[in-house]
């Protein structure tokens, strides 16, 4: 038997699960798709007391408009549902851009979104979409819910502001209106391994094609995914023409202080961050690069 | 205490009931248990892909679920591909293009081709290349993989 020994619940309702939460708090793991923790639990990474296991929890799992126009998303949402949305890529294309790159169909099949954030691997594409997005996590325990921004929600290296007694239940997408662009980028060994490096952007132009506000944000270059304030505040007001991106991937690069393992040098990171982020603006500018937006006007 | 569980599932049409360590993944189970040997057990982390299988018609690692999650569950095994002595035409196609040596792989390829073909009609290569991407095959080196895949497309469509 891989895993070390623990006490299986898998609670019917919400309720019942910050209930058992609340009693076992750091002794006990969410058991969600189980793509990342149950690999660590047969490699005995990780030796949970309790697995509090949320797959028979039924309202956990969907993808809503809200009256705002954003987008709610339950935090059992598959991942593989979200890459198939036709909701997601009308409200949030970066994420629909974003979710091929997880892994591989089967982990898709099984992986969900609210585990990828809990679970917050620096190279992960989900906590870096939501980051570039906006996005505000409502987080529940048995004393109630509260909801948290995602800048201030990732706080290091696999460490999030989740509480152990605390549940993620819904992620909230804001809309985005008027002529805004998407660009997703990153760069890895071998298709579906974790990125090296990547970049997420998301440009508002007005119908001049001025930057009205640019979004940008590096993952695998530091503990968490981060938004490179120098390089957004040097894009507004810009036509985001060559110079402007290559300027814009200097200061990224400037801006990076990321660290040096196996897989890759510091330097190469922090080179190449840059280059991700020129080739993501490159690609928000030309949308007809990105290949959903191809898919719909086949339609 | 809950380290044990009493557990009911479908594999390959046939109804089965067992009771089970809380601890043992699915994998586990349908070898050791229901002697269902068929499906490969490889880096028991999700990354080789040898023990694929199909949980509710989605190609799923059995080496990350926990058999107890699978109760009331519908899993279709590389087992259940064949229709008696009649091989199904994946099976056929690999063997036609001598899409294994070894056959450590196979059955997680198979089942992954199955869901791949069944939601993508006349695949590229390139698409092909992308389905398989999650499986790790030691000896063939791909190529007669892909064909296998591609034969089984064009004879569907
Ligand atoms: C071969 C392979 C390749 C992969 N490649 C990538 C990749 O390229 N990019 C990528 O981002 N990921 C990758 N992954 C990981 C995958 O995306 C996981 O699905 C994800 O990291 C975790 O989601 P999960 O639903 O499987 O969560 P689980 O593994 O079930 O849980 C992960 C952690 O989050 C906690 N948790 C889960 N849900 C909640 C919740 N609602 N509230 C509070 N805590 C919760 C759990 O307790 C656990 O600590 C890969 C995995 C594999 C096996
Ligand atoms: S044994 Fe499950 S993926 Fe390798
Ligand atoms: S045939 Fe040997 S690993 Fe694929």
């Amino acid at each position: 038997m891989k895993p070390a020994r623990f006490d299986y619940y898998s609670p019917s309702s919400r309720d019942e699960a910050l209930e058992l939460l609340g009693q076992y708090g750091d002794d006990a793991k969410i058991l969600a798709g189980g793509q990342s923790l149950m690999p660590m639990m047969n490699m005995r990474l990780v030796r949970p007391k309790v697995v509090i296991d949320i797959n028979r929890i039924a309202g956990l799992s969907h993808i809503t408009p809200r009256r705002d126009g954003g987008l709610a998303v339950g935090a059992m949402t598959r991942q593989r549902e979200l890459e198939r949305s036709a909701l997601v890529l009308e409200t949030a294309p970066l994420l629909s851009l974003a979710i091929p790159y997880i892994g591989h169909f089967q982990i898709r099949n099984r992986g969900t979104v609210g585990g990828s954030l809990a679970h917050s691997d620096p190279a992960a594409e989900i906590p870096a979409v939501c980051l570039t997005l906006d996005t505000e996590f409502e987080l529940a325990s048995s004393g109630g819910e509260r909801t948290v921004k995602a800048e201030d929600f990732f706080l290091n290296h696999l460490t999030t502001a989740l509480e152990p007694v605390e549940l993620l239940t819904e992620i909230r997408i804001p809309q985005t209106v008027g002529n805004w662009r998407w660009g997703f980028q990153e760069v890895c060994r071998r298709d579906g391994d974790f990125a090296l490096v990547g970049a997420a952007t998301m440009l508002h132009l007005d119908d001049k094609g001025i930057c009205l506000e640019a979004r940008i944000t590096t993952f695998g270059a530091g503990g968490t995914p981060m938004r490179m304030d120098a390089a957004e505040e040097y894009l507004s007001g810009s036509s985001v023409n060559a110079d402007d991106r290559s300027e814009a991937a200097r200061l990224v690069s400037d801006a990076l202080d990321p660290i040096s393992d196996i897989h890759a040098s510091a330097k190469y990171r922090q080179d190449v961050g840059g280059v991700m982020v020129r080739r993501a603006l490159e690609q928000a500018l030309l949308a007809q690069a990105l290949p959903f937006n191809e898919g719909e006007d086949a339609a | 205490m809950t380290t044990e569980r009493n557990i009911r599932l479908t594999v390959n049409g046939k109804a089965y009931e067992s009771l089970v360590p809380v601890r043992m993944t699915l994998v586990d189970f349908l070898r050791g248990e229901l002697d269902l040997t068929g499906t490969h057990v490889g880096c028991e982390h999700g990354v080789c892909g040898a023990c694929t299988i199909l949980v509710d018609g989605s190609a799923t690692r059995s080496c990350l679920m926990l058999a107890v999650q699978a109760d009331g569950a519908n899993l279709m095994t590389v087992e259940g591909l064949a229709d008696g002595p009649e091989l199904h035409p994946l099976q056929r196609a690999f063997q036609r293009n001598h899409a294994l040596q070894c056959g450590f792989c196979t059955p997680g390829l198979l089942m992954t081709a199955y869901e791949f073909l069944r939601d993508t009609s006349n695949p590229t290569e390139e698409q092909v290349r992308e389905g398989i991407s999650g499986n790790i095959c030691r000896c063939t080196g791909y190529a007669p993989i892909v064909q296998a895949i591609l034969d089984v497309s064009q004879e569907a469509g």
